[in-house]
């Protein structure tokens, strides 16, 4: 099946493709994912305290806010924001565009992720700091928010990890990154399988050097806590 | 002194406090004895404004809250009075992220806005109180059930409180644990600290209070010294209860 002709047009094919792919990545996939992390977490964690806040009008913001986010395809977000919008005026250039659109994604899932964590404190914990005279907020500030932190890492971890993968559909709105790339590549060389399999590769070890970080993290994180 | 006037609570359709009356007097320890559901815990979380009654007054020191279902209290007021109070928990409800000095550090800095320096030397005199001067850097999990509750004891006298008030603090210890906490109490009882303890250790009740409060569903059936509760009492409900924990 393999003659070595083919083997070696193959393997030059791959090793002139890795460095613009991993360029793409380094480019376009690390930033739009760190950037909408970033941005997405400070969403997300407001979003949380609204839905916590007794303030009625807050609270029904977020919880519509948080419904329509996770109730709708990530790639139709996207594409009304790339594709529809103009037609109401505003144009997105493609890397904005996706920032937006991840970041608002991002802040809904990982608020549920923060609003659970506030709320598996112990009830305990709250009565204890106003016992020595907090107000809510000091005892949200002080006592809750650094426990519930603790509890979010994990989950947030893998939302992150998840995060680097779907910026992938960033490529259906032309941003170029690492997919688009090998998509590009794929169809000039006429090497979808090979390509394809190096993009994956790619990711695997994008993700497999996050997972690391992530689980140093929550080493970190568990050292005061009882198990 | 504290005076609690006919106090009401209700939990929905529960009557948990049917027109409490107590005086309890200043650097006195008072005892609230009772089967469980008796309302003693409900009555002492309303000292603090943990609960807020249906109605009634609560004086302490110079502060005195009407309480109405009508009027809401202002937050204001319920911190104002919460200051002059320090409870101890019967899970301890320690701060599991702080070590043992910074809980106790952490009230006197956030609320009483003491200097870290002021915090940490207050902290470190009540270590060596409650017999855990070498504890400061532990984390609340490294500790045993009897020294994290003592670290309880430290950081609600850390503030200051007119009064200490204790709910079950022994309860969820380990018996052989139990004791080294009662001598923490004992001693503070001892200096003249105002305290009001829930408890079902009736030796330390009879050993250490200058006042038992016999409660029973949702009232108070006997009170007095605790040769005249244990000794001398004709009160059938309370005879009752003390023959079922006649472990004293």
């Amino acid at each position: 099946m393999f003659t070595s002709d083919r083997s070696e047009h193959i393997i030059g094919i791959l090793r002139d493709s890795f460095f613009p792919i991993l360029e793409a990545g380094l480019y376009f996939t690390i930033p739009l994912t760190l950037i909408t992390f970033i941005l997405g977490l400070i969403l997300a964690f407001l979003t949380a305290i609204a839905r916590i806040s007794e303030m009625k009008i807050l609270n029904y913001l977020a919880r519509v806010y948080v419904w329509i986010f996770r109730g709708t395809p990530l790639i139709v977000q996207l594409f009304i924001l790339f594709y529809g919008f103009p037609s109401i005026g505003i144009t997105l250039t493609p890397f904005p565009a996706a920032i937006i659109g991840f970041t608002l994604n991002v802040g809904a899932y990982a608020s549920e992720i923060f609003r659970a964590s506030i709320l598996s404190i112990p009830k305990g914990q709250w009565e204890a700091a106003y016992s020595i005279g907090m107000t809510k907020s000091q005892a949200m500030k002080r006592i809750v928010l650094p426990q519930a932190m603790r509890v979010s890492v994990p989950p947030l971890g893998n939302s992150f990890i998840s995060l680097v993968k779907d910026t992938s559909l960033a490529a259906t709105i032309t941003v170029t990154e690492m997919f688009q790339k090998g998509q590009q590549i794929a169809a000039a060389t006429y090497e979808p399988l090979w390509l394809y399999i190096e993009v994956a590769f790619i990711y695997l070890i994008f993700s497999t050097i996050l997972s690391y970080f992530q689980s140093a993290l929550e080493k970190r994180y568990n050292r005061s806590i009882a198990k | 002194m504290i005076t609690i006037e006919k106090l009401f609570k209700r939990f929905h359709d529960l009557e948990v406090l049917k027109g409490i009356d107590v005086i309890l007097e200043k650097g006195k320890t008072a005892v609230i004895i009772g089967p469980s559901g008796s309302g003693k815990t409900t009555l002492l979380r309303c000292l603090n404004l943990l609960e807020i009654p249906d109605s009634g007054k609560i004086s302490l020191g110079s502060n005195r809250i009407e309480f109405s279902p009508s009027a809401k209290l202002r937050t204001k007021d319920i911190m104002t009075f919460r200051k002059q109070t320090g409870m101890v928990f019967q899970n301890y409800n320690l701060f599991p992220h702080l070590t043992a000095l910074e809980n106790i550090m952490e009230g006197q800095v956030v609320v009483l806005k003491r200097s870290k320096e002021v915090a940490r030397k207050k902290a470190q005199s009540l270590l060596e109180k409650v017999g855990l001067k070498d504890r400061g850097n532990m984390y609340p999990h490294q500790l045993s059930g009897g020294q994290q509750q003592r670290i309880g004891i430290a950081r609600a006298m850390a503030m200051d409180p007119e009064v200490l008030l204790f709910d079950e603090p022994t309860s969820a210890l380990d018996p052989e644990l139990v004791g080294e906490v009662l001598k923490v109490m004992k001693d503070l009882a001892k200096e003249g600290m105002t305290m009001v303890i829930v408890t079902h250790e009736m030796k330390f009740a009879e050993d250490v209070a200058d006042q038992v409060i016999f409660m029973d569903q949702g009232i108070v059936m006997e009170k007095g010294t605790p040769d005249e509760v244990f000794n001398h009492s004709g009160n059938p409900r309370l005879l009752q209860f003390l023959n079922k924990v006649s472990s004293r």
